[in-house]
């Protein structure tokens, strides 16, 4: 059975479809990652999920509680870590630990074994007595993550936490997650980063408040309906203009070159004639795979 | 701009540009060289020293040692001259939320030293090209990120410079809005205008003609996107900046 | 239930760590009660007369010594323009001007009916009524002085005793009702403080997340402002002592327990106005509009409740002040036991138990 089940969620804000009869279904042990731009929808659909907003519809469900009814039952097993920096500035890392630890029942030996454990693991035993406001970002986060999994949560909610992260720190991060994966817990991660959906298991593009599609991130990208090719050469308007005067080609500047866009079932070489006609020459054009961004894209041109 | 920039090739051009902070050193001999109309990449993790470099072209700071050249002006004593030919856009600092966008453009306008209808004239050209609409009129803070970030945008150019320091603009911006942005840049680029991107969104790093990588101060790599992940033989540019960083790392062990 | 223990410790973390705060929180009251004892001196004396002596014979000459002699009246530092006499009123020089016109002394000799005259500056109008009658004593004094020693008067008087402020001090009215306003504003602008920063900051929104209860929250976070409030209760109290003279000659038990009382209805205050607002400095403005302003005025601590307009009146009876002062003041000076304050005590808990209902309710437990 499905850990986490929300259905049809709905929140208006005025004329504003925060939401719009979202539906959510996260496997136990599942990474599950929710995609879509900044304003889309997705610190409201957590914040629904966590109970800290009341949605206008719609039901969700923890480990078969119904979150509107018994909530109380559901939040010691919830981790949950908020985009902003949600911890004690004056407090010291232990402080804070300690804080947190005791809300949940967590004191004495039992709280200082697990508080070994996550020194070890996020590095910050060293910073034990520093004031959380004086630690740099990335340790920051690391806190609020140790935090947030001081009490063994079974479900770990984590909004945007990559957000101003370097690749690197982000690669750590997805490590952690993926070895909180193998231990059992139940990860949902919102981001904004396309790129790094890559090692979740399933995945959601979310925008304006709907749900585009669902499925795994080789899947979504995989779906995209067309073909796509690069074109090695200097990125002038002028050649954009022109190669988009081609009948079923579309093309936009892409860096260093152009990415062209072809219909499925068309083929490149029927376009050879015409490319070369404005100075694109075989050699310079390779296909590549769809990513994760030109499926969104697809999805909000035909959805939207 | 009344004081025209001396004649130079390059928008920005460095040779073993350091800063050291006490014993630590910040930026570590980086030599490179941006050409007007280029998009210029600047990754790195956090604390490798790209916010230090920046800074430092952008006449905020002043270099330790090595030289440096902006818009043809000498880093360490002409920083006032460079602060003018240049424009700088930070996604998230860069407006003031509780005014419209036009009483920001005009806050910018006059802080850049634009007569009054030189600027309106320039305000409404911008708001025409970057398509702000009706959005000059409202809040800046309410905005929705896409079109802040092309208010942003406006207030940098509004004294045409002829370059450009982006700090991670389209970061959390729709895929369609964040093209749409770079059709802007490229654009400006094409007008001859030089852009430097800092950015940690290896997406947004795909769309920049080249690309440096710093680490400890130094950069570590440069080159075209297309050409660097065929020459480390990866599929993405986020792996090639895990392996090149990692493997860097190994290496000090 | 330990969880309120944690909030608790937690909240006095942050208390000991904003410096800045806690030195107001303590000097504050202090400050305050120089302020109102010292420097607001409802007492009336040294108002300066001028006494314009056209007469010049020996009695006029006696009566002006007399007015001068008394400690409610002093001279001037210059003599009246007898062109223009009213300009030492109009330059707040004199608060009075007293005539003595010719013919005074003979009149007086011959027992005779005379009148003198005297303009008073009725710009403070407190301060003109003490002068009439301040003056209307003195002279009655000096016609009395004249009276034979065998003149017979019916010995008829009024005996009069000035009980709990014999010596009619301002300072012993002012501070015990200041005590209040004190505990008033400690208590609510600290307490709408601390809920406001944590919602500014978004530290309330993973605090909610945890298994914490509400109620929890709520009295973790208040219990050391109750402390807090105390001790500063306990500061002015002794100031007043030490430094006023102010005495306290009623059960201390019975302060105590309408001050944990008076206190609980501040705090509902405080977390009323939190659940108001959302930045920090909104909570420190409608903290301090709220429970400043009407303590001040409407509770009978400087401004006579009886003399305002019926609807001022109406409305004090919302402000919890006013039952505290009467009930601080009657412990402090009149050695008032429970039962003469039942009245204020069951306004008092009524206010208090209405406030924490509305309170309680409000404090959200979502992100709006």
């Amino acid at each position: 059975m499905a850990f986490l089940i929300a259905e049809d969620i709905s929140k208006k804000y005025g004329e504003n479809h925060a939401l719009d009869r979202f539906c959510l279904s996260i496997d136990p042990a599942e990474i599950f990652a929710l995609v879509g731009p900044d304003g889309a929808g997705k610190t409201t659909l957590i914040r629904i999920l966590c109970r800290l907003l009341d949605p206008d519809s719609g039901r969700v469900t923890i480990d078969g509680v119904d979150t509107s009814r018994e909530y109380d039952r559901v939040k010691p097993l919830l981790g949950y870590m908020p985009q902003q920096f949600s911890l004690y500035p004056d407090l010291s890392v232990e402080e804070n630990m300690t804080f947190y630890a005791g809300l949940y029942g967590l004191t004495g030996e039992p709280y200082r074994a697990k508080r070994d454990r996550l020194y070890e693991f996020s590095n910050l035993g060293p910073f034990s007595g520093r004031r959380a406001g004086a630690l740099s970002g990335g340790m920051k986060q690391k806190l609020a993550l140790s935090c947030a999994l001081i009490h063994d949560p079974r479900l770990l909610i984590l909004d945007e936490p990559t957000t101003g992260v370097d690749p690197l720190s982000r690669r750590q991060l997805w490590e952690i997650l993926l070895q909180l994966k193998s231990e059992g817990v139940t990860v949902l991660v919102s981001t904004p980063y396309m790129d790094e959906v890559a090692r979740c298991d399933r995945a959601a593009f979310i925008f304006r408040g709907r749900k585009l599609s669902e499925d795994t991130p080789t899947a979504l990208a995989a779906s995209f309906v067309g073909r796509i090719f690069y074109i090695d050469c200097e990125p002038t308007t002028s050649l954009v203009e022109r190669a988009n005067t081609i009948p079923d080609i579309s093309a936009i500047r892409f860096g260093a070159g152009l990415h062209l866009y072809l219909r499925q079932d068309d083929s490149l070489d029927r376009h050879l004639g015409e490319l070369a006609a404005i100075g694109i020459d075989r050699q310079q054009i390779t296909p590549i795979d769809a990513d994760l961004e030109d499926r969104f894209i697809q999805l909000m041109e035909t959805k939207a | 701009m009344i004081v025209p920039a001396p004649a130079h090739t390059h928008a920005v051009e460095t040779e073993q540009l350091s800063r050291l902070f006490g014993s630590f050193t910040a930026v570590d001999r980086v030599s490179l060289r941006v050409n007007y109309g280029e998009i210029f990449g600047f990754l790195g993790a956090n604390g490798a020293g790209k916010t230090t470099a920046i800074r430092m072209l952008c006449g905020l700071l002043m270099p330790s040692s090595g030289s440096g050249r902006v818009a043809g002006f000498d880093v360490y004593r002409q920083s006032e001259l460079i602060k003018r030919h240049i424009g700088y856009m930070s996604q998230k600092f860069s407006l003031y939320p509780d005014l419209t966008g036009r009483e920001n453009l005009d806050f910018y306008g006059a802080a850049y030293g634009l007569g009054n209808t030189a600027l309106r004239a320039r305000i409404d050209e911008l708001t025409e090209r970057l398509e702000l609409g009706q959005f000059i009129h409202q809040l800046a803070g309410k905005l929705p990120v896409g079109w802040r970030q092309r208010l942003a945008l406006a207030a940098a150019i509004l004294h045409r410079p002829r370059i450009l320091f982006l700090d991670e603009p389209t970061g959390g911006v729709d895929p369609v809005f964040r093209r749409k942005f770079w059709g802007l840049l490229y654009e400006l680029a094409e007008s001859g205008v030089a852009i430097f991107v800092t950015t940690h969104y290896m997406d947004e790093a795909e769309y920049c003609g080249r690309l440096s990588i710093m680490h400890r101060g130094g950069i570590i790599e440069q080159g075209r996107p297309f050409e660097l992940k065929k020459k480390h033989a990866t599929a993405s540019l986020e792996d090639l900046f895990v392996n090149l960083i990692l493997s860097r790392e190994a290496e000090r062990a | 239930m330990h969880r309120i223990r944690f909030i608790a410790q937690k909240e006095f973390y942050h208390i000991m760590r904003d410096f800045r705060s806690l030195l107001i929180v303590i000097i504050m009251p202090v400050m305050m009660i120089f302020l109102y004892g010292y420097a607001i001196n409802m007492d009336i004396e040294n108002v300066t007369l001028a006494i314009v002596d056209l007469d010049h014979s020996l009695e006029s000459r006696q009566l002006t010594e007399r007015f001068y002699r008394s400690p409610y009246f002093s001279r001037p530092d210059a003599e009246p323009d007898l062109n223009d006499p009213d300009r030492l009123l109009r330059s707040g020089r004199a608060a009075a001007i007293l005539y003595l016109p010719v013919g005074f002394g003979r009149a007086l000799t011959r027992g005779e009916d005379f009148e003198l005259g005297m303009t008073v500056d009725g710009s403070d109008a407190n301060l003109a009524a003490a002068v009439q009658a301040y003056s209307n004593g003195v002279l009655f004094e000096f016609l009395m002085d004249r009276l034979p020693p065998d003149f017979d008067i019916p010995g008829v008087r009024i005996s009069q005793q000035v009980l709990y402020n014999p010596d009619l001090k301002s300072s012993h009215f002012l501070v015990p009702g200041l005590v209040a306003i004190v505990l008033m504003l400690i208590s609510a602008l600290m307490t709408s403080i601390t809920i406001a920063r944590e919602k500014e900051s978004g530290t309330m929104e993973q605090l909610l997340t945890t298994p914490v209860k509400p109620r929890e929250v709520l009295i973790g976070k208040l219990l050391p402002y109750v402390v807090i409030a105390f001790f500063d209760g306990i500061l002015v109290l002794l100031f007043a002592r030490l430094v006023f003279g102010v005495p306290f000659v009623g059960s201390h038990l019975l302060l105590l327990f309408f001050g944990l009382i008076y206190v609980t209805t501040a705090l509902s205050i405080g977390i009323l106005v939190s659940s108001l607002v959302s930045t920090l400095r909104e909570a420190t403005m409608l903290a301090q509009l709220s429970t400043l302003l009407p303590s001040v005025m409407l509770s009978g601590f400087i401004f006579a409740i009886k003399n305002m307009p019926f609807v001022l009146q109406a409305l004090s009876h919302l402000v919890a002040a006013r039952y505290f002062v009467v009930i601080i003041r009657g412990i402090m000076l009149k050695e008032a036991g429970f039962s003469v304050l039942i009245p204020q005590a069951a306004a008092l808990i009524l206010l208090m138990l209405a406030l924490m209902t509305i309170a309680a309710t409000k404090f959200s437990t979502r992100v709006s």
